[in-house]
């Protein structure tokens, strides 16, 4: 059992025990849905708003090279400086270089899921910059030297009691129970952050490859301070983000918000277009793009799983997910939590070590429901164990799996085992929940079904006499 | 084995109906435990059996939608780009979940059931999201006389059980099943009426050993009660 696997099933043991963990999640989330659902009620028609996003995705997925160049190239045009990084490391030395030649000593960042995937906050520490996140939630689990809790809401699973204890400590503010002082203490601390720092780093949600911009949406305003106030912005984007046109935001902003938050679009949703040009009033002096790899074309070169690189980052399978609605997100041990997370952390950071995120799940499907770029989620959980077992099969799981196709296809053998069954059903008590006893994952929660006094086939042979 | 009076009420329902009715005793399972483990090699022995044992069916009663999406949906992905491949899509083409080949395949909703008491249903997964049944089982069951359907807030969530998944990862499979029970508690059913019997296994147990006062019953019984 790799190490990976073993930490997800000792925290799910503590965190599915934890009630009023599993109870803080499951409320929000069901917050979230009423309000997804009242807001996808104002689309005419939802399923067919995702079956284009699905088709326009695909079109740019199965197109990469070159809408990306297309991008690039736009950019550029204007004095960006765009990189390509194969490797999380080369993503991480690009920045490094950048902020070294700079003489940079403070940076700001807002969300970047893609900085977390490359631990770039450590990287820059370790180089002896000081990095802020500025997104509220982010500077929350920064403050707690902690990883997003969840993908789009890094602290859900603090309470304000909480946070407000952590501020105390941390910030020396006063103890307040209301969001919005919360919040304030932070942006008072940040405000000045914005205008020391050397260097903006942001993500992107999308780039638009027909006008070479790159599209970010928060409901803070932190990013858009990000990017107007440091002379430098770089901007981190894993490769897949590239959209055709720039109308096709038209589509995928509402629906990000809609599906990911349960709003009707996000409360800022801002175009960057490289570094100032002539003439305009702000904007950075440098503007540089790292397009980051790290194994998305592994991802790619999959026909079967491709269509997870359409994922735009909203969350909805995360949301709900049961089995990340009852362990939460830290149990995972990924950037990506939840059920696209587990389709592709195996292919992004190797299979053998994450392949029992295929497996923590009962396949359900709401995940691929909810997907608003129909990503077909569950069946690639299916996949994921196909391709597992195919490598790295478990022998004894094999030799059982060939067992009973031996069984099931004979029907003495059948016959026999119904049998026994009977017999064994008597005999478990004395074993039951006891560590002889083989079906102890069960009985430790569960009662087992009774074997029938008459089973369906000796009715019908009954019958037949 | 331990459900059998689901399959004894589908037979009777259906001969009521005046259909001849065949079971396939040599057939004992269609192979999903194996394949929704990953081992697809493993799988394909089970599965050429019952491709090859039900080719002359007019029409295929499943009682489990759990099993339905086996040979519905995934046979076919199974065999993909195999000499069984047109053989499984055929199969597939004729398999239906029973709630489904009521309502859709024989257009009948009113089985003239009477079943007094208060109930939920329970949407297995595979049945729901897999094969789309989400009106069939609420069609059927809105003609049982006597039955008072109250929808729990939780219907559509998955109970837990997902097949090996309960014996692989205990613990988050029995928090699923008690967000389920609880659900289902909170309408005051006495029923948890579901047309998965696995889902009810799982829910059963649970509840079972948790001492709470619910009961699971299978679609089909409900609507073989008179």
């Amino acid at each position: 059992m790799s190490a990976a696997s073993q930490q997800f099933e000792h925290d799910a043991e503590r965190l599915t025990h934890d009630l009023r963990h599993r109870s803080l999640i499951q409320t929000a989330l069901k917050k979230y849905e009423v309000a997804r659902d009242s807001k996808k009620s104002r689309y005419q028609d939802w399923q067919s708003a995702r079956q284009t996003a699905a088709e326009i995705k695909w079109d740019a997925v199965n197109h990469l090279n070159t809408y990306l160049e297309e991008f690039a190239s736009k950019l550029e045009a204007r004095g960006a400086h765009v990189h390509w990084a194969s490797t999380s490391e080369q993503a991480r030395q690009i920045i490094l270089g950048i902020v070294r030649e700079k003489n940079a000593r403070s940076i700001i960042k807002s969300k970047v899921m893609t900085g977390e995937e490359i631990h770039l906050n450590e990287a820059l520490e370790k180089a002896g910059l000081t990095v802020v996140e500025s997104d509220f939630g982010e500077y929350i689990v920064q403050l707690r030297h902690e990883a997003p809790y969840h993908f789009v809401f890094p602290a859900m699973h603090l309470v304000r009691g909480e946070i407000s204890k952590l501020f105390e400590e941390k910030l020396g503010s006063k103890p307040t129970n209301d969001p919005e002082e919360l919040m304030m203490i932070a942006r008072g601390i940040l405000r000045n952050k914005y205008i020391t720092a050397d260097v903006g780093i942001t993500g992107a949600n999308f780039a638009i490859a027909e006008t070479g911009m790159i599209s970010i949406t928060e409901n803070e305003g932190n990013a858009r301070l990000t990017c107007a106030l440091p002379k430098v912005h770089i901007a981190l984007m894993g490769i897949e983000k590239v959209l055709p046109k720039l109308q096709d935001l038209a589509l995928f902003m509402p629906m990000l918000a809609t599906a990911g938050a349960g709003q009707v679009l996000t409360g800022y949703n801002s175009l960057y277009a490289g570094p100032r040009q002539p003439g305009e009033s702000d904007g950075p002096d440098e503007f540089h793009l790292v397009l980051l790899d790290n194994k998305r074309t592994h991802l790619l070169a999959d026909a079967e799983q491709r269509d997870a690189l359409h994922c735009i980052r909203c969350g909805a399978c995360l949301n709900v997910c049961p089995i990340y609605r009852n362990v939460g997100g830290h149990t995972y041990g990924t950037t990506y939590q939840g059920p696209i997370g587990s389709v592709i952390t195996p292919h992004l950071r190797g299979l053998q070590e994450w392949k029992h995120l295929s497996y923590a799940s009962s396949l359900c499907g709401a995940c691929t429901e909810a997907c608003p770029v129909k990503i077909d989620l569950h069946h690639h959980l299916l996949q994921g164990r196909r391709n597992a077992m195919a490598r790295y099969p478990v022998w004894w799981e094999r030799l059982a799996f060939k067992v009973f196709g031996l069984v099931v296809n004979h029907s003495l053998l059948v016959g026999l085992a119904s049998s026994l069954a009977r017999v064994a059903q008597r005999l478990h008590p004395l074993i039951k929940g006891t560590r002889l006893d083989p079906a102890r994952p069960w009985t430790r929660s569960r009662e087992l079904p009774q074997v029938a006094k008459q089973t369906f086939k000796e009715f019908w042979r009954s019958r037949k006499r | 084995m331990c459900y059998p009076r689901v399959g004894i009420s589908i037979v009777q329902i259906l001969e009521r109906l005046g259909h001849e009715i065949d079971y396939p005793e040599e057939l004992a399972c269609c192979g999903q435990p194996a394949f929704n483990s990953g081992y697809w090699k493993e799988t394909r022995p089970i599965a050429e059996r019952v491709l090859k044992r039900l080719q002359d069916a007019a029409a295929v009663v499943i009682a489990s939608g759990s099993c339905g999406a086996m040979l519905k949906k995934f046979y076919p992905e199974l065999f993909a780009n195999t000499a069984h491949a047109r053989a499984a899509h055929e199969l597939a083409a004729k398999c239906y979940e029973f709630s489904d080949f009521l309502v859709t395949k024989l257009g009948v909703t009113d089985l003239d059931a009477y079943f007094p008491h208060r109930v939920t249903f329970h949407d297995g997964c595979h049945g729901l999201r897999e094969l789309g049944n989400k009106k069939q089982p609420r069609e059927l069951l809105a003609k049982v006389r006597g039955l008072d359907l109250i929808e729990m807030s939780e219907a559509e969530t998955c109970c837990g059980f997902g097949g090996t998944f309960s014996a692989k990862f205990p613990m988050i499979s029995t928090a699923m099943g008690e967000v389920k029970c609880t659900s289902a508690l909170e309408t005051g059913a006495e029923y948890i009426v579901s047309n998965d019997a696995s889902c009810n296994m799982h829910i059963q147990g649970l509840a079972d050993r948790q001492r709470l006062s619910l009961r699971t019953i299978h679609l089909a019984e409900v609507l073989n009660s008179r």
